[in-house]
Parts: structure tokens; sequence; C-alpha cells
């Protein structure tokens, strides 16, 4: 794929971002035979192209990181894709559902590393041994794509459907929790609509952080510490309404929520 | 306690019964009897309850089922159901399990109540239900269904002990305030890889919730949850099929793990 095909894939994507509108997936009719590594190459100009316009990377975040859904998927690697400064939604504040086209929201269990972690080669240990934090978080995922319809290479190239984050203030030393064991549960307007426990992640979310820094290093990068890194969704995604109260719940983790406006 | 049998009962019970005797699957009640109520399912529970106590099996404590919004939807019902355990069915954590004891088994990862004193309905609160508990440990059911490929309603699950099989506890009890029921986190694994997970609030909100409701259930029956009795609270997450040498592990946030097998080859 030459350049200006990455660059007008990438431009593609980002024009929905910013437009709220939602694009037939780029597997459909632009460029059908997309790859996963060409895929990373059109997200990497979209980050270029949102950096341009001054927009700040916060922080990596993981995505496909269950058997079900890696299975549904047909592969064996999770994605990443990366939160951006204008995405941080802070916790108990409201967001406008009209910033977005059609937002989901996942519960999530945050990383904050003490030290750089650099792969091939990273471990789940290795990964808790330089975490320096975890703590609870909520996503918000909002594929470009009409009707969340997409291939696995779609969703890498729109940025693993980034689109906000929540993150939540219970910080923790990860000794302190058996990760795996965190039992989550997601409630909207009090009602729990989906749960799960952290082993949904990978068996581990730490395994997650491991995947993410074994994947960076392909491309000589590594997981940078202080940055706030998500792991991947413990349980199905929901689809948020104007009015929604979304509140999640993490065994021993606190909580985070927000609201949901017109 | 003495029941008012009608001679269906004594049928109903004996139709489930040739499913032990001729370990196959039988058809469902409900096709022989579409009229039958849940009522008299429970009565069909009790009929099989009492013949086993009277060959000498003792009853060590409840079940409660359908506990989870899935399951209550599946069987279009907005209420759990109970049934009896017995101490033939208990397996040792750890333990193998021999193919002849089970038809079509499934395992769920659930909390185990053991009460310390008497709970008896109605009005019972969740937190009668904690005052009245003596520790939580950790547990898996074994649930299996003497009805053909599990095609049941609710009437036949009822009759049929709740779907019922054996079921083994974790042995370290922790006290109630050591422990944060509702968001303690389950993974259940067969053969080493993970199947599902699970956090208590997954039975009615809280496990101790769905105790509450069993205790206000049987007062209607007249009868008492007994300290020492132990409450299978009800599944964590969704019931996994087991097979011949599958080997089950679940973790609990806070809690011991608890394991079982099942025979590679049936015992002849």
């Amino acid at each position: 794929m030459d350049k200006n095909k990455i660059k007008a894939l990438a431009e593609y994507v980002h024009n929905a971002e910013k437009d709220k509108k939602e694009i037939l997936k780029i597997t459909a009719d632009l460029h059908p035979s997309l790859s996963i590594d060409e895929a990373y190459l059109v997200q990497e100009e979209l980050i270029r192209q949102k950096l341009e316009d001054g927009h700040q990377i916060i922080g990596p975040k993981m995505g496909i990181t269950s058997e079900a859904k890696m299975k549904q998927m047909d592969v064996d690697d999770p994605i990443y894709g990366y939160v951006f400064d204008n995405m941080i939604v802070e916790e108990g504040d409201s967001i406008s559902i009209s910033d977005y086209i059609h937002p989901k929201v996942e519960p999530e269990i945050g990383f904050i590393l003490g030290k750089d972690l650099e792969g091939p080669g990273v471990t789940t240990l290795d990964v808790l041994r330089a975490t320096e934090h975890v703590f609870p978080a909520i996503e918000i995922i909002d594929s470009r794509y009409e009707n969340f319809n997409f291939t696995l290479p779609d969703v890498i190239a729109d940025n693993t459907s980034a689109a906000g984050a929540v993150f939540g203030t219970y910080l923790r030393k990860p000794e302190e929790l058996e990760l795996d064991v965190v039992g989550v549960t997601l409630s909207i307007n009090g009602e729990v609509q989906s749960l799960g426990a952290g082993a949904a992640v990978l068996d581990h979310p730490a395994k997650s952080i491991a995947r993410l820094a074994n994947m960076l290093s392909k491309k000589g990068e590594k997981v940078k510490a202080g940055q706030p890194i998500l792991s991947g969704g413990i349980t199905a995604a929901v689809r948020l309404s104007p009015g929604d109260f979304v509140s999640a719940k993490y065994g021993g983790l606190g909580d985070v929520s927000f609201f949901v406006k017109e | 306690m003495k029941t008012d049998y009608t001679t269906n009962t004594a049928d109903h019970a004996n139709h489930l019964n040739e499913a032990r005797s001729k370990k196959e699957g039988v058809r469902p009640i409900t096709e022989l009897d579409p009229d039958i109520s849940v009522e008299e399912a429970y009565k069909i529970q009790l009929h099989t309850i009492e013949r086993n106590v009277q060959s000498g099996q003792r009853i060590t404590g409840k079940k409660i089922g359908l506990t989870s919004k899935v399951m209550q939807e599946a069987l279009g019902v907005d209420e759990p159901d109970y049934g009896h355990l017995l101490d033939g069915m208990q397996v040792k954590n750890g333990g193998t399990i021999s193919l002849d004891r089970v038809l079509q088994p499934k395992v769920e990862g659930e909390i185990a109540f053991i009460l310390k004193r008497d709970l008896e309905g109605p009005g019972v609160t969740a937190l009668d239900v904690l005052k009245a508990t003596d520790a939580v440990v950790p547990a898996l059911e074994i649930i299996d269904s003497r009805i053909k490929d599990w095609k049941i309603t609710l009437a036949d699950t009822v009759a049929d002990n709740a779907s019922s099989g054996l079921y083994l506890l974790g042995e370290i009890p922790t006290k109630i305030e050591d422990i944060d029921l509702k968001q303690m986190g389950m993974a259940l694994y067969k053969n080493g890889i993970l199947q599902n997970t699970g956090v208590g609030a997954a039975a009615l909100g809280d496990p101790a919730r769905c105790v509450a409701w069993l205790a206000n259930k049987l007062s209607r029956y007249g009868i008492t949850l007994k300290a020492g009795e132990v409450i299978l609270s009800g599944a964590l997450s969704s019931a996994v099929e087991a097979g011949p040498g599958d080997h089950f592990y679940a973790k609990f946030a806070g809690l011991e793990e608890v394991r079982v097998s099942f025979d590679e080859y049936e015992e002849r």
C-alpha cells in the first residue's frame, strides 16, 4: 500500500470521528484486502494526524482481549490503540451523547507502570513487578463503522474504536489484589447490565499488558512508565442512551461512574 | 413432614427415577402432564427426597437455582427455585466423580452458606441471612438433569430436585465480615482453559439475597432453614458441560480454589 493510500484511509476514519458520522468499513469497498500490518500503518497515520491537530496521547488501550472475542474474530492476538487527551472524561462528569456516534461502555482495569517495559519476552510477572498502581476505569468505545460491523483490520485502522476513558481514582498496588478474580459489575441507572471477573481479559489483566509490550517491541517501541493503560473490557460492552447513569464496581478496587446527557 | 400425594405425584417421581435406573434421560414431565403446576412439581421433588431419607440418606441442606437474569429469562420465570442436598450427593474437594453417578452433568461455581442459627421466614432479609451465617465456603455444584437433553421447563426442573446432581465444598470457612460477597469475582476453568467469569452479584444481585428468598419461600411450607445446613446460593456464571476425563477448578477472590475431575471411563 502506498503512502497516499494510507493517508487517504486514515483521513476516511478520522473524518468520520470528527464529523460523528458512521462510515462503511474500509474492507467493504475502499480496500478489501487491508491486512493487519497495513491496518496498523493506517492507525499510525491517524495518530500522526491527531497529534498534528494538537491532541496528546494519554496512553495505550487494549482490545479483543477475551477468548470469546478472539475466537469470533478468528485471531490469536489482541489489538491496541491509543487514548487521547480529548477523550478523557472526569469521574462523576457528564458526556453528551451527541459527541459520539453510537457509544458503548466497558469496565476495565487500568495499569500505571513504575518503569518502562520493553519486549519481546515480557511476562505477566514482569508486568506485575513493573506496575506501580492499578485502578478502575470505564472505556467508551464508539466504532466509526456502521453498526459496529468491522473486520479486525478495520477496527485496528479505527484506533480500536477508542472514544473515551473515565479513570477512577481508587489506586491500589497490584499485590493487594488478585486481579484475575476482581469481580466487576456494570450498571445503568442502578440495574446490573453485564458482569464478569478480571480473568475475562486473557486469563489475567496483567497478561494483556505483557502482550502489548511484546507487540509494540516489533515496532521498536515500549510501554512507558507513568501512562495510564487500559487492559481490555472485562464484561460485554453496553450501549449508552441519554439519561443513563453509568456505574461500574470492582471487588477491592472501588468504583467509577458518570452521566450521559442529550 | 407429611405430604398429601396424589397418584400422579408418585408416578411422576417414578418416571424421573427411571432415568436413574436406566442411566438415560427421560421425557419431560410437562410432556406427559402439560397441566402440571410448580406447586405440584415441588410435591414430586419432596416425594423423591422423602423416599431417599427413608432409605437412609440425610438432608445436608438446600440449593437455590435460577438465580441469574439469564437463566430466569431462558425459562421465562421471575423467581429462583430450590432443591434439596443429600449427604450422598457430596463429593470431596479435589475428588473424582465416577461416570455412573451422573447423566449429563454441568459444573457451576457458587458460594455456599453454612448457617449458625435457624432462619425462619417470612420477612427474612439479606441482613438477617448474614447475621445467621456461620461462614461461607466456595463450592462447585455438578448440576444434572434426569430429563433428556435438558429439555426442561420450570416445573420439570423443580420436580427433578432443581436439577441437582452432586456438590463439593471448600474446606476453609470464611467469616462473612471478611469478604465482599457482591463484588467477589470468580473464574471457572475446564482442563486449564478459562470457560467464563462471574461475580457474586450474578446471583440476584447478592448471594445473601438468594438465601433470604429461600427462607421466605420455605416458610410457605412450614419449613425452617436449620443451623448447620449448607445452602448453595446460586451459580455465579453459566454452567459448563462436563465429559469423561474433564477436570474443573474455580477460583474465587479471597477464598480457596475448589476442584473436581470426572473419570475417564465408565467403571464396569
